[in-house]
């Protein structure tokens, strides 16, 4: 780990404008991700600006008839929320499915999005990897890549995001609040807010510099039978091999996004349409043009059957 | 004291105390925090600097350079030695690979430089700021590819399995040729990490030319001698503790480079230092179990009876390493008149392979177990009476050598019963639980039994406490315990009235904690230190020693009865070891058990779930049923693992294991293991030792993974030869679920 200095802002803004102007600082909230990478040199930092202590942990109706969930209400305190509970039971789902009991008491909503990629090649800086150091190349394209991206990636980078309460966030079509140093504030819709690597994968995000989530909100309640189905090597604590986030209606119509799969939540708005028609019709459109590696072709089936799992579950 | 006939009556027998599922003795120390592992060994020395390991960034090739000049002005750094400037230093008795010196690097994360700072964090921020200049060369790295190199090999596990590059017994060629029914497969098993809990640790002190290690380390004599010779020092001039071992199974029977390290970082700083290899250096800088091809060819007469079995395994090690002994029970499992094992080794420039837990047995029963199960299938036999068919109990290859004792039909008769077998159907695929494919496996457990001379020395006082020191270690299998109820026993005193002190080179050598062979010879070596202080206490009492009972604290002869205390004026102490003799070559000395196992495959995902896991297991007499459980059910685990999960995976281009965390190298987790059941047969086997126990430590694991990968084609229809076996080798063949 290398040094760095550390300050508390007293209101996002401030946070937004300290991370703005001081050279390579960063956010840390949970720090459930950063610290892992701060100690092994992933992530080196000279400033950290933490947003601890700015509140934003509240869940709030909208308007709209929606919610609006803080950025640093904590996983646990989200998923365990009733209204969560019982209309975005999808969201709840993938927040359960992801990590341990501890690391959700930690990880905020914020930070979740912002975790990084787990591809092998990006956590040992003795190997290239373009993500952590921009030029060096891909070790993972003709590497271990069993757990990494089928669709989406580039000859740069085939990492995925590792997360499951995006692909929630992604189905639910979410928007990410922000503020900036200026203290103007905007809304990024999920669909726009992880960005594929292209030959830029070190950006996982479509954040500008210093620009601070202050809320995820969530659309009026879509009804309908909500799924989160996460595939892994072992029952508990793994990241997910394949995931899919589902709402179905009881007329067979529906949603469905995929997690594990690409370097953002991969929904296909076009391919949802074929739900009716089973798993395999929405698989084959929603992952038309995919690359798989040798290793990890087997993810395009597995989205499959695991879309038909949950399209099963939905039905039970 | 000699062992070497079949042990008699003996003050053991009365099973008041030894037997008994007794508490861990440490188990407070360890449940608040207060048994401390070596990297906690604070106050045993002041002024403990931290050392921080860079390991190697390449596979192989050379170091040109290595530039420390930033590093060494980096806040808090103390010292810093790299592998340039100091010689290549002698291997320990047991490695294969170089841990520290010179300026060729043999495998990916080699030790080439250690930073000694005043904290952790200055350290390993230092080590990030050497730059090193290498001249990376081509390597082989692939054992698919490699193994048509492989060369025939002699191989010993040091831990009880190996064999001839090619043992034969009868012709096992003709006799496939001519059987009425033959299988013949190719199985592959995956590169394994120990994955300990508590990582290879050392806090090292000089005293002018004297060095201590405070480690973790599961063989204190083996450790002693390498530190020695690694040093270039007299034995006299080291002191190795280590009295509380977070798991081991295999990876720390050697020593690694956190002792080196430690002990030249010490040097370098003129301080006390203490290194904790990091996690990613467990994987590629310490040991493995290494990957296997293997291939078994069985021929048999249409009602099961073998007439030929052939097994054959190839693995890859560095120069000077040794092969994986796979094919080991093979030759002792099952009867048949014509046998054939082989094995052979492919050079790699992998990290070193070494011993894991039941290295030979666990992968090769991986792959035996399962071409049992094919076999039985094929031949229309149940898989339970097809093994209790073919049972043997002499050495098939020389058939005038018992096995001492030996209920494998029992453990497969006793398991069959009281997991519900009769209920198994066996047409695979064919039944289900809501979105469960559901299917019931068995394979049998085989592990050889070795006895190792074992020393100790027992001290009574004159408050009637038994004082036991050994320098045996406690790698979390309830090793004080057992020897506390060891002495217990022969002493007639309470649990509470023995002391156990463990794991230092300054007290009498032991068998050390290896290959299953801990448990049975510590506690013979105390057997042994405790019938001579029983002599001495005798003797010092006035009677004689045959005559004298000891129980309740008391010695009793005839209807005089002393505190045993008295007899301690000032002190008694004796020593003595147990070393034995010809009995483990006269006869063959093995352990046996059956495994079963219930497993769901999801209808849609493949997706593997253990639902019920049973171990029946004959090992001689169970000193302390809890903690032998315990040892069983930790092996059962260990052996879903290794079926569901468990795999170095090898980046064949570049040369090292790149899952090196505990994120990517994924072992059970509680929600992966259901409810285990563990029964131990009431057996006493007088020929292994005066204890007339076997060890279990390593038999849990022996067979667990083939009965999960039976359980598996019986659930599925599918077989998977290639493990882990995980969903992307076999979801493809997985039935249509719609």
């Amino acid at each position: 780990m290398k040094s760095f200095t550390y300050e508390r802002p007293s209101s996002p803004s401030e946070a937004a404008a300290a991370v703005a102007r001081t050279p390579n600082a960063k956010f840390i909230a949970g720090g459930t991700n950063l610290l892992d990478l701060m100690k092994l040199q992933i992530e080196t930092p000279a400033h950290l600006v933490d947003v601890n202590g700015l509140g934003l942990d509240t869940i709030e109706p909208t308007p709209e008839g929606g919610l609006r969930v803080g950025a640093l209400v904590r996983n646990t305190d989200l998923a365990a929320d009733a209204r969560v509970r019982k209309d975005y039971a999808v969201l709840s789902r993938a927040l359960l499915a992801g990590a341990s009991g501890q690391l959700r008491n930690k990880a905020t909503t914020a930070g979740n999005l912002l975790q990084r990629t787990r591809c092998p090649y990006f956590y040992d800086t003795a190997q290239a990897c373009n993500k952590r150091q921009p030029g060096s190349g891909c070790s993972a394209l003709d590497g271990v890549s069993r757990q990494l991206a089928v669709i989406g990636g580039s000859e740069a980078c085939i990492a995925t995001h590792p997360g499951d309460m995006a692909v929630a966030m992604r189905l639910l079509d979410a928007n990410v609040e922000t503020v900036d140093a200026k203290g103007s504030s905007r809304k990024i819709p999920m669909a726009e807010f992880h960005r594929l690597p292209g030959d830029r994968p070190e950006i996982d995000t479509t954040l500008k510099a210093g620009e601070l989530i202050t809320a995820v909100t969530l659309p009026k309640p879509l009804g309908g039978t909500h799924v989160y189905r996460k595939v892994r090597d072992r029952a508990s604590y793994a990241y997910a091999l394949v995931s899919v986030a589902a709402v179905l209606q009881p007329d067979g119509t529906g949603r469905a996004a995929f997690g594990g799969v690409s370097h953002k939540p991969w929904r296909v708005e076009a391919a949802e349409g074929d739900l009716p028609r089973g798993a395999k019709a929405v698989t084959d459109k929603a992952f038309a043009g995919a690359k798989p590696t040798h290793q990890n072709a087997y993810k395009l089936k597995l989205a499959e059957r695991t879309l038909m799992a949950a399209i099963h579950e939905a039905r039970a | 004291m000699k062992f070497d006939t079949p042990a008699g009556q003996n003050p053991i027998d009365r099973l008041k105390v030894v037997g008994q599922p007794t508490d861990r003795i440490d188990g407070k120390y360890k449940t608040t925090g207060t048994a401390p592992y070596a990297y906690e060994r604070h106050d045993v020395t002041p002024s403990q600097a931290y050392g921080y390991v860079l390991g190697a960034g390449i596979a192989k090739g050379g170091i040109r350079g290595m530039d420390t000049s930033i590093a060494r002005t980096a806040p808090g750094v103390l010292a810093i030695v790299t592998t340039l400037e100091t010689p290549r230093m002698e291997r320990g008795t047991m490695n294969t690979a170089y841990l520290f010196g010179g300026d060729q690097v043999q495998h990916y994360h080699q030790a080439i430089a250690v930073v000694v700072a005043e904290t952790f964090e200055q350290a390993r921020a230092a080590s990030f700021l050497i730059t090193v200049d290498y001249t990376p060369e081509t390597g082989k790295f692939d054992l698919a590819a490699e193994a048509k190199s492989a060369k025939p090999v002699k191989g010993d596990s040091g831990e009880g399995s190996g064999g001839n590059g090619e043992e034969r017994v009868g012709d096992f060629e003709g006799a496939f040729a001519k059987a009425q029914v033959t299988f013949d497969e190719i199985y592959a098993t995956a590169d394994e990490s120990h994955a300990m809990m508590e990582p290879h640790a050392t806090v090292a002190a000089w005293e002018g030319d004297k060095v201590t290690l405070w480690t973790s380390n599961q063989m204190i004599t083996w450790a002693h001698e390498s530190m020695a010779k690694i040093l270039g020092i007299p034995k006299a001039n080291v002191r190795i503790d280590s009295p509380y071992v977070g798991g081991g199974f295999g990876g720390k029977l050697f020593v690694r480079a956190d002792a080196v390290l430690a002990a030249l970082g010490a040097k370098a700083a003129g301080r006390p230092v203490k290194v904790a290899l990091t996690r990613p250096l467990i994987a590629n800088n310490t040991t493995h179990r290494p990957a296997t091809i293997q291939r078994v060819r069985i021929g048999a007469t249409k009602d099961g009876t073998i007439t030929a079995i052939a097994h054959e395994s190839t693995s890859g090690n560095l120069p000077d390493g040794d092969p994986e002994t796979a094919v080991s029970q093979t030759k002792l499992l099952y009867a048949g008149a014509n046998r054939l094992t082989a094995m052979k080794l492919a050079l790699l420039d992998l990290p070193e392979g070494n011993a894991m837990r039941a290295p030979g047995e666990a992968p090769g029963l991986m792959v035996l177990e399962v071409a049992m199960d094919e076999m039985a299938e094929k031949l229309g036999i149940d898989p339970v009476e097809f093994r209790v068919r073919n049972d043997t109990q002499v050495d098939p290859h020389a058939p005038d050598r018992r096995f001492s004792h030996r209920d494998l039909v029992g453990c497969l008769k006793l398991g069959a019963d009281r997991f519900g077998w009769a209920k198994r159907n066996a047409k695979p695929g064919s039944l289900r639980d809501g979105q469960w494919l559901v299917g019931v496996g068995v394979a049998s457990a085989f592990r050889n039994n070795m006895v190792m001379k074992s020393g100790a020395r027992v001290r009574l006082d004159e408050q009637g406490t038994v004082t036991v020191e050994t320098d045996m270690t406690d790698i979390g299998t309830g090793t004080y315990t057992i020897i506390a109820q060891t002495a217990a026993e022969m002493m007639g005193v309470p649990l509470d009235k023995v002391v156990v002190r463990l794991g230092d080179s300054d007290f009498p050598a032991s068998a050390g904690s290896g290959g299953q062979w801990g448990a049975n010879s510590s506690t013979s070596g105390v057997y042994a230190a405790c019938v001579k202080l029983r002599e001495a206490v005798a003797q010092r009492l006035g009677i004689n020693s045959a005559d004298a009972v000891f129980e309740d604290g008391q010695v009793r002869s005839g209807n005089r009865g002393v505190p045993l205390g008295e007899a301690a004026q000032g002190g008694l102490t004796v020593e003595d070891t147990i070393e034995f003799g010809e009995l483990s070559k006269t006869y063959q000395q093995s352990t046996f058990g059956a495994h079963f196992v219930e497993v769901g495959v999801d209808v849609h995902t493949a997706e593997i779930r253990v639902r019920r896991m049973l171990a029946v297991c004959a090992a001689g007499r169970i000193l302390n049923p809890k903690s032998a459980r315990s040892q069983v059910i930790g092996g059962m685990t260990m052996g879903v693992g290794a079926a569901l999960m468990e795999e170095l995976a090898v980046d064949t281009k570049r040369g090292f294991f790149a899952n090196h965390d505990l994120a990517g190298y994924e072992v059970p987790v509680h929600a992966d293991i259901p409810h285990q059941d563990v029964i131990f047969l009431d057996e006493v086997d007088p020929i292994s030792s005066p204890m007339k126990a076997k060890g279990v430590g390593e038999l849990g694991i022996c067979g667990v993974s083939a009965a999960v990968a039976n359980a598996v084609y019986n659930a599925t229809g599918i077989r998977v030869r290639e493990y882990p076996l995980t969903l992307d080798k076999f979801l493809d063949r997985m039935p249509d679920a719609a």
